[in-house]
């Protein structure tokens, strides 16, 4: 029997670049930075005192006021950009194929501020002052959870948990239960806010973050020899994914094929990968192999490059050892310097974005990058601007703490 | 200052997510606001922040109209 294929009929986000995909997909190519000081609360004690932060943000008209308010801002970014997914794909949820529609979106942290809330108003007041809502507004399943409430999906739900690569994970599990025959539709994603104290404090002390905080829009310069560190990004990113006779059958939009997906684990260290990018390259190549590519069938690869300087290196390293002989015809990306890192959701706008350069033929820039690295030498990075380029097949890369590695490919139709 | 029965009103308007003038004395929080059993927790909650008392549980349970939380309020705080 042949494998069920799965495309993408849907997509929606909420970003420091935008509240909606075509506002962040152009803010993306014209190479703006998201990156502003933090204001929602004091940070002069903090070594870094900057993020990407979502602008703006109304949960309405996606979610009711409310229900928001019972919700951690993570999940409201979550289904926010879940309803948005729906709503571009099309899809009516119906009695008869509830069963069959199901929910894949992950978070790397979950509710951090409603957690430090709670905390605080048990050590100020009490236990009697802990809401009802905390728990089911601060778990990370929940933004599939509400979802399915919204919409009456009766399908599986899950979500994942794996750090950094939460959001890539998300999506290639749910693409492996589409194809496995568990589910038609699998709506899937990452959503992440952990610009609070406990943690900006975590990941500051971590010593993860740039400290550039002079000048915050450069400081998320991948593959730049002054890079230092990530900046911490919030929002959220979903795709609808659906079984191709499916999409077909309804006549949807279908926006590509996801074509592989590969997994692997460093088993090396908490925070750090290997100089050599193994790991990273084993997830690359079992995501190939998956999809039943050579390496030369990829033009672009929206890398996960966060602008640390060990991760960065490690990812060209297992770049080149994975498309060796083919690195004339690639073109690598980090859009991480414009959106800064999403930790959970980062895999999940990074598909996305991988999706819509596949629509536009055309590969977002990699901002900030004023020195390259010597261990980028000969791959083109995509400095500055976006570069037109015809593009067929597309990997993304995600990597996080832990070790947990994933890739997905993506696939014109 | 404002008197306890609208105290009562907006606490349960704002917690509810309804207009004021839909919380009406003889209004069930459950049939006819939409409260469900968390939200009702949670108002009892802000009632207690509120009015600076604490209400036990078994009590808590007994009230489930905007006329019953303002008995209470009054008889306990009067």
């Amino acid at each position: 029997m042949s494998r069920r294929r799965v495309v993408i009929t849907g997509m929606g986000t909420v970003s420091p670049l935008g509240n909606t995909l075509e506002d962040t997909w152009s803010a993306l190519l014209a190479g703006t930075s998201g990156v502003v000081p933090i204001d929602s609360f004091d940070v002069s004690a903090f070594s870094t005192r900057f993020a990407a932060t979502v602008k703006n943000f109304n949960p309405e008209p996606h979610v009711a006021q409310k229900e928001a308010r019972k919700m951690d801002m993570f999940l409201q970014f979550g289904l926010s950009a879940g309803v948005q997914a729906v709503e571009d794909s099309g899809l009516e949820v119906t009695d008869s194929n509830a069963p069959r529609i199901g929910a894949c979106i992950g978070s790397g942290m979950g509710g951090i501020a409603a957690i430090e809330n709670n905390a605080m108003l048990i050590a100020e007041k009490g236990p009697r002052r802990v809401s009802p809502f905390f728990v089911p507004g601060a778990i990370i399943n929940m933004v599939s959870g509400n979802l399915s409430i919204k919409y009456g999906m009766k399908g599986p739900n899950l979500s994942t948990t794996t750090a950094c690569t939460t959001g890539t994970h998300a999506i290639g599990l749910g693409m492996r239960t589409i194809q496995y025959g568990d589910a038609d539709v699998m709506v899937c994603g990452g959503a992440e806010m952990v610009t609070t104290p406990v943690g900006l404090g975590g990941f500051c002390a971590a010593r993860a973050l740039s400290t550039r905080n002079d000048d915050p829009q450069h400081a998320s310069r991948p593959w730049d020899k002054d890079r230092d560190g990530f900046v911490l990004g919030e929002g959220a990113g979903v795709l609808v994914l659906e079984e191709y006779e499916h999409a077909k059958a309804r006549g949807a939009k279908i926006y590509g094929e996801l074509s592989g997906f590969g997994m692997s684990g460093d088993a090396h260290h908490m925070t750090s990968p290997p100089e050599d990018g193994a790991g990273a390259a084993l997830s690359m190549a079992n995501a190939l192999k998956d999809a039943g590519l050579e390496p030369s069938a990829i033009q672009y690869i929206n890398a996960h490059g966060t602008s640390t300087p060990l991760g960065d290196k490690a990812e060209i390293a297992a770049v080149r050892s994975v498309f060796d002989g083919s690195l004339d015809n690639i073109s690598v990306s980090s859009t991480k310097s414009m959106t800064g890192h999403l930790l959970g959701a980062a895999g999940a706008i990074e598909a996305i974005f991988s999706v819509m350069s596949l629509r536009d033929q055309v590969a977002p820039p990699t901002i900030n990058l004023d020195n390259v690295d010597e261990s980028c030498a000969g791959i083109n990075l995509v400095p500055h601007k976006a570069q037109e380029m015809k593009i067929d097949a597309v990997l993304s890369n995600s990597f996080g703490f832990g070790g947990t590695n994933g890739s997905l490919i993506f696939q014109r139709i | 200052m404002s008197s306890i029965e609208e105290r009562v009103k907006k606490i349960v308007a704002e917690q509810l997510g309804v207009k004021e003038e839909d919380v009406k004395p003889e209004a069930s929080f459950v049939e006819d606001l939409g409260a469900d059993s968390l939200d009702t927790v949670e108002l009892v909650m802000a009632l207690e922040e509120e009015f600076e008392t604490e209400i036990p549980d078994e009590e808590a349970e007994k009230i489930t109209t905007v006329q019953l939380a303002i008995d209470y309020i009054n008889q306990n705080l009067g």
